[in-house]
Parts: structure tokens; C-alpha cells; sequence
């Protein structure tokens, strides 16, 4: 029965419902309000909600960020819109000294209830200011949950959850997301943000990968089937802290792992999950783990400059070959 | 700039002498303490500036929040933490306020609305804006406090938060302490305009420069402030100028400043000021003036056996306080 939504509006809801339940929450950002959001996020709330809780801010990263935890330790449950994981930088300051750090500070006394919402991800020919993938640097910070919709039914159920959550959260959402259309599942509220999903079932070779690069991954398992080769997906959904039992179990049982991550591949997420895997299932490994990443350079322009620089469908699928083969 | 001589009462005049003295001979026995290695990292004193912190949190209301600097013995001991747990702070201990995760740098007291102790200049300003905002948006009379240091000034986010917090009229009053020098940079030497208040001024907030050593001036100004904060009027700025006596930390030789010019401003010393004025307007005596210092010793050997006295946190409670604990 149930109508079909994009991605967009799954978020929209979910900010809806979380803004009627709670008068604790509002939105603050860089055009949340007349605008209706840099990608469209929020547009008509503001006439829903008004000026007070859909609100504006000047381009002014560190001191919106910065009040948006300010707010919450006193009391409230703001959801900080920033435009693009690339300006976010401009908000490192507050995000890092300030959010995550706050409570082990203070010995446990100031929690930090804050979400920040982020768009993040290539694949729209945005150039290199607008269109890297960050959250693996968000990732190695202790002290916050880094979330990664990459389904309806997480853009709907994510932010509930995270709302909840006493310590900050941030919520990273891949811009060729956006469009994405679909139905909702009939359990698509409040999800559980602490785990990973196996989105493909399989028995030959586990891709891990979240975010963006989901669907690609999926697209891949299909070319895989009709080489013969039964590749489970893994969806990691949360980057910080990893659900390192999923990904050990998943392993266990395909013995082979490859993982896709849109983020440059030297020092990235994907080689944490690397070592998390050799640390904890190297002898169920029947190959060498492989890894799909981004061109180490700054993403460029041109869409043939930008299509080579990012992990494609066919990128998944040789690596995932070369597994098979134990190349 | 001009004096003031503002009433007050042998009550009032007690309390802001004796606070005064507490926060000089707490800081006094803070080098010493330093010295035998009882303390140690950082530590930034106060000696010199002490009206400041005495005259505002004599007009501040327990509700109001209080956002700090590095250099916050002297801010938390005016706003009534206990010298005991400050003490036991700086040993990095168990009983400090925050269980020796903090030390010198980072003292919090959330039952005081004492919000750090923060350490990155300028970082803790966009916090400010954020309590306040709290705090408007439930139609609170509650002002919160931000200090910071003239060197602030120079920070981005110093600009962003003047900017947001008087465009949406948030119930903020910046304490700026103008001691001339950041770290070991002369005012002059960072900023195009030294006039501090002049420069908040352009943000359209009421600003105006007060005498930092004339703690009567400093309360006055603070309850004008904060007045016209409650009845609805804005954020406030007031630059408080005044002189740290001490080095910039314990590792800094003052290679930057003159002896003479420390001299010259000794002779401008808040306590000798305050206590010369109570007694030549016959509101105290000498015997007076000589009990509320033998009380702020007694106070700080009280906080020096208590810290000693204290137990150290577990190391197997390291990783506590990184999130937070579910109840």
C-alpha cells in the first residue's frame, strides 16, 4: 500500500516526526529554512515548523555547529545541517575538541546529544571541494557514532535513534543518494543504529562497504551471480563504533573479503576494517583481503576524470575475482 | 575607566575581598605545588586578574551558565567550586571535579552551570551561543557568561559568534579579559584595532571597556550587563582590562615583557586596590583584612590536604567517560 519516496523525502520525515514528538528539536543550518536545504532535505518545513525551529544561520560553520552543542547540553535536541563533509572542516574545531571530547573532560558530567547531518560522496562532478569522503576521518575519533544510511528505510529510521542517543552523532548522507526512489518497508521506523546488515546474502566472498557505494556493491554481487560466484553485501551502517562481530562472522563464513570504500584508500576506513579482519579472522581467510577505493587524488571535474577516480561497478567485481582466483 | 566608588556594604565588601584573596593564595600555592610536582601539564594563573572573575559571578544568578578559559582557576573559584575538588583536580585525582581526566585546564561543575575549561582559544565561545540560544528558545531569563581572552579576538570564531549571537539576540555576556597579551604577543602586535570594544560594537552589540583591576567597576558593569541581558537587550560585551602578574604558564621566561612594566601594574593590584579602599572609606579594618586572608589560607591548606588525601581514578576505568554510561 505504501506510496513510493526518495531518499530526500524519507529524511524529511524523519526530521518531521522527530520535530513533532519532541519540541526539544529543531534544525539549524546554512539555508535549511527558505531555501529548503542546500539538497532539498528540508524544503516546507519551515512553514510547518517556522523560523524558531527550522533556522537559518549564516555561512558560519564553527559558531552553528558549536551552538548546535551548545544547545544540547542545555537541554535540547538540535539537528545540525552542514552543507558538504568538505565544509564540515571549518567545524573540526567544535566537532572534535568540543563534541567528542566533552564528557571524558569533564569526568562524565556533560554529554553532548547533538546530530549533525552531512552530505558527503563524489559522483556528481562537484570538483574537489565539494565531493570527498571524510567520514573515516570522523570515524577514528572516540567519543562519537558515525552513521551511514545508504537504504530508505535507514534515511527514515536513523535519525530517531541517534536523537536518543546521549552522545553525538553524526549522520553522513551520500549525495547520489538523494534521488533514490522506492518503498519504505513496513518497519521502517527507528532502526538499530548499532549494527551492520547484510543486504545480499551470499557464500563466496563478503564485499563490506556502506554509504554510496552500497548500491554499486550490489549491482556488482548481481555481475558476480552470473559468473558463478555468490557474493554476500554487507551494509556497515555505522562507521565508529564498527559492528566487528558482522564483519569477523561474515568473513568466517565466505572467506574471502573485499572492501569498497569511496574515502582514498592510505589511511582510510577501509583499512581499519583490513586489520580488523586480519586481526580477528586471519586464519578463515582463504585470499588476500582486497579493497576498493578512490584514486588517491583530489576529485576532478570532468565526468570520464571523475568516473576513474571513484570505485565502479567493475571495480568491485575484478576485485572480487581476484578473490575467487586467491590473487 | 574613570573610578567609581559604587556603596558597598561590609558584607559585600568581605565576600569580594575574601574571594579575591582565596583565588591569589590558591594560585600563589599553585606554584609552589608546581615546583615540587604535585601539578603538573599546563597551568595558566590568574594572579592579577582576580576582580574580574570576583566581580561578575558576584552578579551572576545560579541558574546563569558560566563558559571558561584555560585560565579558569580563579572563574570557577568565584562561581563557588569548592577549592577542595580543584585542588584534587589539579593532583589528577579521583575527587577532583573531573576525575582527574580534566586537570588544570579543563574544571567543569555542571550542578554550577560551569561549562570548562576550555583549552583551544576561542572554542569556547560558539558553546556559549549555544547555551544561550537553550535558553531563548524556552523563554529563559538565564544569562550565560563566556570569558575569554583579548587573543580571541583574532579568532574566526570569535567573529562568527559576536555575529550570531547578536543577530538573533541571544542572551550572552562576553567577559573579555584584555591582559595585553596573548601568550607572549602584545596586543598591538595581533590586532589592526586594539579597541576590543569597539570592535564587538560593530556587531551592533552594546560594548564598553571597564577598569579589570577595580573589582566595584568590574561588579557594576556586570550588573548593568546583565540587567539589560534579563530584560531582553542582547548579547553584552565588556572588555575588562586588566594584567596577568604571572608568566603565561610555567613554562614561559617572559622574554616578551618588561619587569618594569609588571612593577607598574603591581601597583594597580585589584586586592591592594580593594582592600586600601575599604579601609580608608572605613568599611573594614585592618584586623578584618588580615582574618579573610588568614580564612582563604586555612581554605587553600584545607584543599592541599584533601587533594593529598585523595584516591587515584582505576586505570581500568580508562576508557570511562568516552560515552556515555546507560543508566
Amino acid at each position: 500500500m505504501s506510496a513510493e519516496i526518495t531518499y530526500r523525502e524519507a529524511m524529511r520525515e524523519a526530521i518531521r516526526e522527530a520535530m513533532t514528538r519532541d519540541d526539544r528539536v529543531f534544525l539549524m543550518g546554512e539555508d535549511v529554512g527558505r531555501y529548503g536545504g542546500c539538497f532539498g532535505v528540508s524544503h516546507g518545513l519551515l512553514d510547518e515548523f517556522g523560523p524558531e525551529r527550522i533556522r537559518d544561520t549564516p555561512l558560519s560553520e564553527s559558531a552553528f555547529v558549536g551552538a548546535g552543542i551548545g544547545a544540547a547540553i542545555n537541554g535540547m535536541r538540535p539537528i545540525v545541517e552542514i552543507m558538504t563533509v568538505n565544509f564540515s572542516l571549518l567545524a573540526l574545531d567544535q566537532i572534535m575538541n568540543n563534541a567528542a571530547t566533552l564528557l571524558h573532560m569533564s569526568g562524565g558530567q556533560v554529554n553532548v546529544p547533538v546530530v549533525i547531518r552531512m552530505t558527503t560522496g563524489g559522483g556528481r562532478q562537484l570538483a574537489a571541494q565539494h565531493s570527498h569522503s571524510l567520514e573515516g576521518w570522523y570515524a577514528h575519533i572516540p567519543g562519537i557514532r558515525v552513521l551511514t544510511p545508504a537504504t530508505l528505510d535507514d534515511a527514515r529510521g536513523m535519525l530517531q535513534p541517534a536523537l536518543e542517543d546521549p552522545d553525538p552523532v553524526l549522520i553522513f548522507e551520500h549525495g547520489s543518494l538523494y534521488n533514490v526512489r522506492g518503498e519504505l518497508s513496513e518497519h521502517a521506523r527507528a532502526v538499530d543504529i548499532t549494527a551492520a546488515a547484510i543486504r545480499r546474502p551470499g557464500r563466496d566472498v563478503t564485499i563490506l562497504t556502506y554509504g554510496g557505494s552500497l548500491p554499486k556493491a550490489l549491482d556488482a554481487a548481481n555481475a558476480l551471480g552470473d559468473h558463478g560466484i555468490d557474493a554476500e553485501v554487507l551494509d556497515l551502517r555505522c562507521l565508529r563504533p564498527l559492528d566487528e562481530a558482522a564483519i569477523l562472522e561474515s568473513v568466517a563464513r565466505t572467506h574471502r573479503a573485499v572492501v569498497v570504500d569511496e574515502g582514498w584508500r592510505s589511511g582510510g576506513i577501509s583499512a581499519e576494517i583490513c586489520a580488523r579482519i586480519v586481526e580477528g579472522a586471519f586464519y578463515e581467510l582463504d585470499a588476500p583481503i582486497g579493497r576498493v577505493c578512490s584514486a588517491e587524488v583530489p576529485l576532478p571535474y570532468a565526468k570520464h576524470l571523475e568516473d576513474a577516480a571513484l570505485p565502479q561497478v567493475d571495480d568491485i567485481v575484478s576485485a572480487c575475482r581476484r578473490a575467487m582466483a586467491g590473487e | 575607566m574613570t573610578e567609581q566608588h559604587s556603596p558597598v556594604d561590609p558584607e559585600a565588601a568581605r565576600r569580594l575581598l575574601g574571594r579575591m584573596m582565596l583565588i591569589r593564595q590558591f594560585e600563589e600555592r599553585c606554584v609552589e605545588l608546581y615546583s615540587a610536582a604535585r601539578i603538573r601539564g599546563f597551568l595558566h594563573l590568574y594572579q592579577g586578574e582576580e576582580a574580574v572573575a570576583t566581580g561578575v559571578m558576584d552578579v551572576l544568578d545560579p541558574g546563569d551558565a558560566v563558559v571558561s578559559t584555560y585560565r579558569e582557576h580563579g572563574h570557577a573559584l568565584a562561581r563557588g567550586i569548592e577549592a577542595d575538588r580543584l585542588m584534587a583536580e589539579l593532583f589528577g585525582m579521583s575527587e577532583g571535579v573531573s576525575h582527574g581526566r580534566g586537570g588544570s585546564m579543563h574544571i567543569f561543575d555542571v550542578s554550577r552551570r560551569f561549562y570548562g575549561g576550555n583549552a583551544v582559544v576561542g572554542g569556547g565561545l560558539p558553546l556559549a551561543v549555544g547555551i544561550a540560544l537553550a535558553d531563548a528558545m524556552r523563554g529563559s531569563r538565564r544569562v550565560t557568561a563566556c570569558f575569554f581572552g583579548e587573543g580571541a579576538v583574532a579568532e574566526g570564531e570569535w567573529h562568527e559568534c559576536m555575529n550570531l549571537a547578536a543577530l538573533w539576540q541571544l542572551p550572552v555576556l562576553f567577559c573579555c579579559e584584555n591582559n595585553l597579551y596573548a601568550m607572549g604577543t602584545a596586543l598591538a602586535r595581533s590586532e589592526s584595532e586594539t579597541d576590543m570594544a569597539l570592535k564587538a560594537a560593530a556587531y551592533e552589540m552594546s560594548a564598553w571597556p571597564v577598569d579589570g583591576m577595580d573589582v566595584l567597576a568590574v561588579r557594576d558593569a556586570a550588573e548593568r550587563a546583565g540587567d539589560a541581558i534579563r530584560a531582553g537587550g542582547g548579547p553584552h560585551f565588556l572588555e575588562f582590562r586588566t594584567y596577568r602578574f604571572r608568566a603565561h604558564s610555567m613554562y614561559d621566561p617572559e622574554l616578551y615583557r618588561d619587569k618594569a612594566e609588571v612593577e607598574q601594574w603591581k601597583q594597580r593590584d585589584p586586592i591592594m586596590l580593594f582592600r586600601s579602599r575599604c579601609i580608608d572609606d572605613g568599611i573594614l579594618d585592618e584586623d578584618e583584612c588580615q582574618t579573610l586572608l588568614e580564612q582563604a589560607d586555612a581554605v587553600v591548606d584545607a584543599a592541599i590536604a584533601f587533594a593529598d588525601g585523595g584516591t587515584v581514578e582505576p586505570v581500568e576505568d580508562l576508557t570511562r567517560y568516552v560515552t556515555s554510561e546507560k543508566a
